[in-house]
């Protein structure tokens, strides 16, 4: 019974590092396409803010989480358009712009968020197990007993892999990231691509942010992000720019931030903060590893990643 | 050829004229202000109202003013510290950790030798500070420099982790056991104290942050040092081609960035909370860091700047009482720095209407 017991645990805790990672693989993905057009955006925590705090106030006014979904990424997609516009009309430095969104979209939802703090969502996203798959031993209730959410990123990884890899468009997206001046003598509209990608990333890393506060811990609280959005950030770098293994990561990294919660269970005894610390430091450690085993990370960077694109130099 | 080509059409300058770059930048702040203006109106507030009441907050008073320099004064070294780094395009985002872990080093010292006497207890709080906060900052500027592991990620992370570290300790191993079980450490002694002007919470710490940044101009613009760093900054190609050796600025420069947001840690609990707690800053920082932007990366123009953030900061504060959050101070800075950013293209380009064919 014992050894049950225990693989129920590692069941659960799998199955947290599922949901945990989910948020951080919507902002991940969003990042990828923006860094795949070859613009970097630092703004990722504040888009995830400003779409938690969005969704959550529409998933309340509506009481429907649906509702909180379409807000979030419409406030994403709003927010990130700033740097859009700043980063490929006024090739602005990208790196400043993205923090200028970071802490504007933290002061910008704790604004807006102000009255929300403490309120209960008597509406959020529930799991609703998948007939059939939910029931799989093992594998069931780790991937298939989510909310609706989490299964949308498994349609949308896989999506995301053949637009990029086997489609046209896909394949003028990485032409943009790789070589503007080429794209463009080709006759791809780099302008508008960009900016395009740019928004699609902000509406995706509110996405993000919103399942925290609608299906993760349905509730909204000032930073409830907690560096989620960094994270995804680094998450990008981990996943050399490719979506599957930017899932693999955000699980990952999901699967730190369900130990925390769930060292307790286990019976170790460590202060909580030091617990808290896991993502954090994990992230770093990744990076170093990842950067400096294989320079395929830095090789599997978009060429002109961060690079703005004039018509007129190069 | 289809698609669009962006609204307008910017054509870049023989030179950035340095008459220009003032002008735009009020201009932009300017325009910052109004922008939040609008958006407080839409939200149901009489922004004219709230934004005299912040400025009269701020300003209005010498009680404000003080207050206003109390919380420049963090502003002011983690600016300066952060500027050392950008001038070489070192992104330390981590200034907010730095400043935590100076904070924990130089409380180390009263909690643990109570009885120093002043001339002892304050240079080791310092030393203590400012080495702590370096070799925080050295943490992800090893991994940049060997590897290339980008330094804006690691220096964030490691902020949520100093400022965790600290809340272990005032939660924990270092919670005043007479403190009614509240997360702040023993009080200091009298000895570990900064000193206040007057009767103001204004203390000298406002002059190590002066010092500071006679030091950095005396650098950046008159040693060997600071000419590699502006090269290095200036295109890394370049200072590479002319020998210089990246490596050991990426770490030196780190050092004493982060050394110098370890002082600011040490000047806030020692000269304002007089103990260690748990929020010690705002996210000092983070603002630390539009305000070296806003004053391109001049030390002088930091002090300034510095006073008008911290303005900004007890202006939030205050207009929390007509209902307004105090996060419109915190949104008003990313709001501000998005029109420097733009305002910049102004003094960079001259701006066309049209679209951006090439000619």
């Amino acid at each position: 019974m014992a050894e049950s017991g225990q693989t129920n645990v590692l069941i659960l805790i799998l199955a947290t590092a599922v949901t945990a990672g989910t948020p951080i693989l919507y902002a991940a993905l969003g990042e990828l396409l923006a860094e795949r057009s070859g613009i970097i955006n630092l703004g990722v925590e504040g888009m995830m803010l400003t779409g938690a705090v969005c969704g959550f106030m529409a998933a309340l006014a509506f009481q429907n989480p649906w509702a909180g979904v379409v807000a979030a990424m419409l406030a994403g997609g709003l927010v990130s358009a700033i740097h859009a516009f700043l980063t490929v009309t006024l090739r602005a430095d990208q790196v400043v712009s993205g923090l200028a969104l970071t802490i504007f979209g933290t002061g910008l939802s704790g604004f807006l968020g102000k009255n929300y703090v403490g309120t209960p969502l008597p509406a959020p996203f529930s799991a609703k197990p998948l007939a059939g798959l939910g029931d799989i031993p093992v594998f069931g209730p780790i991937f298939f007993q989510h909310d609706p959410l989490v299964y949308i990123t498994y349609l949308l990884v896989p999506a995301m892999w053949v637009f990029f890899y086997k489609t046209r468009p896909g394949l003028h997206l990485r032409a943009i990231g790789e070589n503007p001046w080429a794209a463009d003598s080709l006759g791809v509209p780099v302008f508008l691509s960009r900016y395009l990608y740019v928004i699609a990333g902000g509406m995706l890393a509110g996405l993000g942010g919103a399942y925290l506060s609608l299906a993760y811990a349905p509730s909204w609280l000032e930073n409830m992000t907690a560096g989620r959005g960094w994270i995804a950030v680094a998450l990008v770098i981990f996943a050399i720019w490719n979506p599957v293994r930017a899932m693999v990561g955000a699980y990952i990294f999901g699967g730190i931030d369900a130990l925390g919660f769930r060292f307790q269970v286990l019976g170790v005894m460590v202060p909580p903060f030091f617990l808290k610390m896991l993502p954090y430091i994990f992230t770093v450690l990744v990076l170093i590893v990842v950067i400096g085993r294989n320079r395929t990370a830095r090789a599997g960077s978009p060429g002109a990643l961060g690079m703005a694109f004039d018509r007129e130099e190069r | 050829m289809k698609g669009m080509r962006g609204f307008v059409r910017l054509e870049k300058r023989g030179g950035v004229s340095g008459t220009s770059v003032l002008p735009v930048t009020i201009l932009s702040v300017l325009l910052s202000l109004a922008f939040g203006g609008i958006f407080l109106q839409l939200t149901g507030h009489d922004a004219l109202e709230i934004y005299g009441l912040m400025f009269s907050g701020a300003f209005g008073s010498a009680y404000g003013i003080s207050e206003t320099l109390v919380k420049a004064i963090p502003l002011m070294l983690a600016g300066l510290g952060i500027s050392l780094a950008f001038r070489m395009k070192l992104w330390n985002i981590g200034a907010e950790g730095q400043l935590y872990i100076g904070a924990f080093a130089a409380s180390w010292v009263p909690l643990t030798f109570p009885d120093l006497p002043a001339y002892e207890m304050i240079p080791a709080m310092i030393l203590l500070g400012m080495a702590a906060g370096g070799l925080w900052a050295l943490l992800p500027a090893i991994p940049r420099a060997y590897l290339g592991v980008n330094e804006i990620i690691s220096t964030l992370m490691l902020n949520y982790v100093a400022i965790l570290w600290v809340d272990y300790l005032v939660f924990g191993p270092w919670k005043d056991p007479k403190g009614f079980n509240f997360p702040l450490s023993a009080p200091f002694s009298e000895a570990a104290r900064l000193g206040t002007v007057g009767n103001t919470r204004v203390h000298t710490g406002i002059f190590f942050a002066l010092i500071v940044a006679v030091i950095i101009y005396i650098i950046i613009n008159r040693t060997k040092w600071g000419f590699e760093i502006r090269v290095i900054g200036e295109s890394e190609p370049a200072a590479r081609y002319a020998g210089m050796d990246i490596r050991r600025n990426i770490l030196l420069v780190m050092l004493v960035s982060g050394a110098i947001c370890g002082l600011a840690g040490m000047t806030e609990v020692s000269g304002i909370t007089g103990r260690l707690q748990p929020n010690l800053s705002p996210g000092y920082g983070y603002t630390a860091i539009i305000v070296a932007w806003l004053s391109k990366l001049n030390p002088f123009a930091i002090l300034l700047v510095s006073v008008l953030f911290g303005g900004l900061q007890v202006g939030g504060y205050l207009v929390q009482t007509s209902g307004v959050p105090a996060s419109v101070a915190t949104m008003l800075q990313g709001a501000i720095l998005f029109f420097v950013l733009g305002g910049d293209i102004l003094t960079r380009y001259r701006i066309r209407p049209g679209r951006g064919e090439v000619a």
